[in-house]
């Protein structure tokens, strides 16, 4: 606050963080928020919770089975994801990046389709965005969050209530797209909302490695919306956040930039190993803040939840790990004829020549079988 | 009738998609009041308004990636890059996403956007503002690639491109914008992958498109004078390729000559000679010889005459190929 008049100082930006649940799952006072959920809600979130974090771990232990090629691990970003997606309409639109499981769940896409893609059946995962209002997973790092921008530009101009919400993690906020995002979305005053889950690391980075900001919430200020920064272990925080973010853009105020502040447990993806960048400390230090654990410890408190419909759940998992389980394992290739034909609304010549050099090849490889 | 420039063939080709088509809609930098640097989106802003003419931010990533979410929406976005070199900061948005997309999402996705690109050299212009970039897009699966060359072409085409249900990547050659024919601008149904065959021949089979036409036909008159009768193909479209035409006149003449602009080394001239081979060999009577720039990066503008091809190299090869 010291600086001379005229200079922005990073340090004087609020870099507070919207808590409503403390790790104990008891309630912070006076936090000017309040979440208007009813019982059935508040179990439906845990519900979302719970389910996620099964199919998520299914994923992981079918990749250590050899099943899946490589998994991108959700766990522990589940109050983020579930939170955020609970202040969302059903015509709202998702553009995730590739850990976005428990959003994907809460648009009832199954599980398997999304593993299908780590599997290698097919890219981008096996649902239909359309039906589902739920776009193709994104690898490239922050390309999505221009999806976002754009859809939620054509929607404004169509003068549709629809919102966006664009999710990456913190890595994706050093990408050039990234910035270009939040610019055309500030600019057009469009109605998206970019979930930023800042579990740490880009893949090994320290956030400090990746940005010099003090807060990635504070970006926002540079194109001109709102920033919030919130504990994304609290799902109850995380959803009132989003809804005052989905309300502000559907009432036609723009975009909010959320960070939600949280850890991922597992690795970037199966293929590395935080071991070698993160100390058991750090691990320590989160595990406690477990955003389950968290939860269920308030809905005890508040007498929500029932052992009864903890079973219940922990039934209704147990029987998604085994339907992901039956498709999954020992599935087989996409008819090979696929190839050739979405890549356009109709195949070229060369390519229709291409398809029967290939259809020829099969049928030799066939013939050597027999 | 009318005499018309190419570049008010295009912007007339937008204004009819336009008008025939509400979810197409127009973005880039300065496409607005200007009209483009090229004017080639000349008063649509004022007819259309400037909720389906967006002037952008100076992002062309932002341009191409927010065109993806506005085609998911159910627009027809036409993005314009205003420069070729200018087109480097979408790469990634045209080939990661545009290109797959319907691809990756198993048909059910489909986005109907055109990249329309001012390209080649030949104006005298800065560094960055004379690229041939069409091989980086011909070697994107999920791309057509558009090129027209006269102005009634460029309006069918471009129109065509629009209505299309895949990304096109229209090229639009600078030089050639301000080139007049007396043409009635309405849709022919001229369809995106048909060559055409601007000059029937029997001796030699000349292959080109965009920038580079009018030199060819410069060295189909010269060749004539001497005797030599060429058949100059005026591809049009890079993707899909009209391998038809093409064969059916090299099969006539036996020889084939390709010129484009772009440096020779990883160009679609290699791709046109290396198809031509592997389809009928036999009826060649000299190897096919690609004509094209030097290896080198687009040179300054008082050096772009000694490297792109001219009426001299392009009738060199079409000797070569005669002589072999």
């Amino acid at each position: 606050m010291e600086g001379r008049r005229g200079i922005v100082d990073p340090s004087s930006v609020p870099t507070e963080t919207i808590q409503l649940l403390k790790p104990d799952g008891t309630l912070v006072p006076d936090t000017g928020y309040e979440a208007d959920l009813k019982k059935d809600d508040l179990l439906e979130i845990y519900r979302y919770m719970a389910l996620a974090r099964r199919a998520d771990l299914e994923g992981t232990n079918l990749q250590r089975q050899g099943e899946l090629g490589v998994y991108t691990p959700l766990i522990g970003q589940e109050a983020a994801q579930v939170g955020t997606g609970y202040a969302l309409d059903e015509g709202d639109w998702i553009f995730p990046s590739y850990r976005e499981m428990a959003l994907a769940m809460m648009r009832k896409i199954d599980p398997v389709d999304i593993l299908h893609l780590f599997r290698g059946t097919w890219h981008g995962g096996m649902w239909d965005p359309k039906e589902h209002r739920f776009a193709m997973y994104s690898v490239p790092i922050a390309t999505q969050a221009l999806h976002a921008a754009g859809f939620a530009i054509a929607a404004k101009l169509d003068g549709a209530k629809t919102v966006a919400l664009g999710c990456f993690g913190d890595g994706a906020t050093s990408e050039g797209d990234f910035h270009e995002a939040m610019n055309f979305a500030g600019v057009w005053q469009a109605p998206v909302v970019f979930l930023c889950q800042n579990n740490q690391y880009a893949i090994s980075l320290p956030l400090s490695k990746q940005t010099a900001a003090p807060t990635i919430a504070v970006k926002a200020i540079g194109y001109g919306f709102p920033g919030v920064r919130v504990d994304g272990n609290d799902v109850l925080a995380c959803y009132v956040v989003a809804q005052e973010a989905v309300r502000r853009a559907r009432e036609g105020n723009g975009p909010t930039l959320i960070e939600a502040v949280t850890f991922r447990i597992g690795p970037h993806s199966t293929a590395d190993d935080p071991t070698r960048y993160r100390t058991q400390d750090e691990m320590d230090h989160w595990g406690a803040l477990d955003p389950i654990s968290r939860f269920s410890k308030y809905l005890e408190l508040e007498g929500i939840i029932t052992d009864e419909f903890k079973q219940k759940v922990d039934d209704e998992a147990k029987e998604l790990a085994t339907h992901i389980r039956a498709e999954i394992v020992g599935a087989g290739p996409r008819p090979a004829h696929e190839l050739f034909e979405f890549v356009y609304s109709e195949p070229s010549d060369i390519l229709r020549r291409e398809e029967w050099l290939l259809y020829e090849e099969l049928a030799g490889r066939d013939e050597e079988g027999d | 009738m009318p005499q018309v420039t190419m570049a008010a063939a295009l912007n007339e080709a937008l204004r009819y998609s336009m008008r025939n088509d509400p979810h197409v809609i127009i973005l880039g930098e300065d496409v607005g009041k200007l009209g483009g640097v090229f004017r080639i989106t000349d008063k649509l802003q004022e007819e259309f308004g400037e909720e389906r003419v967006l002037d952008t931010p100076l992002a062309e990533s932002g341009i191409v990636g927010s065109a993806i979410g506005m085609a998911m929406y159910g627009l027809r976005p036409v993005c314009e890059m205003q420069f070729d070199g200018f087109t480097y900061p979408a790469f990634e948005q045209i080939v990661s996403h545009l290109a797959k997309y319907g691809f990756r999402s198993r048909g059910r996705m489909r986005l109907p956007i055109v990249v329309r690109i001012p390209y080649g050299g030949g104006i005298g212009a800065v560094e960055h503002h004379s690229e041939s970039l069409e091989a980086y897009f011909t070697h994107t699966a999920g791309l057509k690639v558009v090129t027209p060359s006269t102005p009634s072409d460029a309006f069918s085409l471009l129109v065509r491109s629009i209505e299309d249900p895949d990304p096109v990547i229209f090229l639009e050659p600078k030089r050639r914008y301000w080139i007049r024919e007396d043409v009635d601008l309405k849709p022919n149904g001229l369809p995106i992958g048909k060559a055409a065959i601007r000059n029937e021949g029997t001796d030699v089979t000349l292959i080109t498109y965009g920038p580079s036409v009018r030199t060819c036909q410069e060295a189909v008159e010269e060749a004539a004078a001497d005797g030599v009768s060429i058949e100059l193909i005026d591809l049009r479209t890079l993707v899909p390729l009209d391998l038809d035409t093409i064969m059916a006149s090299v099969r006539k003449t036996g020889r084939a000559v390709v010129v484009h602009e772009a440096q020779v080394t990883g160009g679609f001239g290699g791709e046109i000679a290396a198809r031509i081979m592997e389809d009928d060999f036999l009826s060649l009577q000299a190897p096919v010889i690609r004509v094209g720039g030097f290896d080198i990066p687009y040179p300054p503008a008082k050096l772009e005459d000694v490297h792109l091809p001219d009426l001299d190299r392009v009738l060199d090869a079409v000797d070569k190929v005669l002589n072999y």
